[in-house]
């Protein structure tokens, strides 16, 4: 599976803000129910034990900051600092939940609603 | 992955593709009202748990005071997560509702739908923080009675009173061991939404 394809089929986007053409990823852009994959292929021999440990974890598949941060046994507000330099340097997508601007819509509520009755 | 050893510390966790939408609902209340429980019953996965550091200064009570040497202080919040469809997963956030944890509260309260809030009967003057702190956030919210055996047995109007529950808040009975019942909870929550989602500007 190569890194574009990937990338692509899931639609996990690199949100970020450009400015000057340089790709500014937030802190405050990972919410607890953030997702976050990695992005294969990408070499990892140069970074710090803790920034491999947060991709090799994503590998796999996506996981929320918070389920991260659980199983890396890091505070969320402590993780958001290698997830930042990880959007930064392309190892890590995200794929971020509705905006926190944007009101919780009908249609997001109906769905949720339809789901729990009939997830059980 | 195939290849994977049985020393594979990503082995046993269960991934999602990524395409899927995220939401959020806060589980809120006293220490002992349910909220592990109620996240438990409800959750996919092995619930989980992750800790933030608050500072004292943030949390300004005077249990904290006490203590001179203590500047910073832990606070605990468990999750689950339940996918709805192939689309759209759940995260349940537990978080204690004392005062002292408004900072911490606030942050998870950011782009969650709305908050359930656990009542124990035995503490009501405790839950009713929990509600003044949604309040304060400005987050919409249910509250779930859930009934202990040591419950006193009071009136809906009796509780209603005594938590200040203005009249289109939901309150429902639940026992949060029971995933159905725990389940009904947060659709009654859901629902409650739903009536305010046109005119909802937080
Ligand atoms: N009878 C009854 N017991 C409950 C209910 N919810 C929780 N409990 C019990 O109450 C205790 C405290 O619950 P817990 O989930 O740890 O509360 P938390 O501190 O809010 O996370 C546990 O022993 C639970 O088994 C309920 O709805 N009914
Ligand atoms: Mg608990």
């Amino acid at each position: 599976m190569t890194a574009s394809r990937r990338g692509r089929d899931s639609g996990l986007v690199r949100p970020f803000v450009i400015a000057g053409g340089r790709p500014i990823p937030s802190r405050n852009h990972f919410d607890h129910h953030t997702l976050v994959i990695s992005r294969p292929g990408t070499p990892r021999s140069h970074l710090t034990a803790e920034h491999r440990r947060v991709v090799e974890l994503c590998l796999p598949g996506a996981l929320s900051v918070a389920e991260i941060g659980s199983h890396l046994d890091l505070p969320v507000s402590v993780l958001c600092f290698p997830l930042a330099d990880l959007m930064d340097t392309g190892h890590i997508i995200t794929r971020a939940p509705i905006p926190t601007a944007q009101l919780p819509d009908e249609d997001l509520l109906r769905a949720v609603l339809d789901g729990l009755r009939r997830r059980f | 992955m195939d290849s994977a050893a049985a020393s594979n510390p990503t082995a046993g966790i269960s991934y999602l593709g990524g395409h899927e939408t995220t939401v959020k609902i806060v589980i809120t209340g006293t220490f002992g009202a349910g909220k592990t429980t109620f996240i438990g019953s409800l959750s996919e996965i092995q619930p989980l748990r992750t800790e933030e550091q608050m500072t004292a200064a943030s949390a300004g009570t005077d249990d904290l005071k006490g203590l001179p040497d203590k500047t910073t202080t832990t606070v605990a919040m468990d999750f689950g997560r339940l996918s709805l469809s192939n689309e759209l997963v759940l995260y349940l956030f537990g978080a204690p509702g004392q005062e002292r944890f408004q900072t911490f509260l606030a942050n998870l309260a950011r782009g969650a739908l709305g908050a359930l809030v656990l009542v124990d009967t035995r503490r009501l003057g405790e839950s009713f923080q929990a509600i003044d702190r949604l309040e304060e956030l400005g987050l919409a919210y249910a509250a779930a009675v859930n009934t202990f055996p040591d419950t006193p047995s009071y009136s809906v109007e009796r509780l209603r009173e005594a938590m200040d529950l203005s009249p289109q808040t939901p309150l429902v009975f639940c026992d949060a061991r029971d995933r159905y019942s725990s389940r009904d909870a947060l659709t009654c929550l859901v629902e409650y939404l739903l009536t305010l989602s046109p005119e909802l500007a937080r």
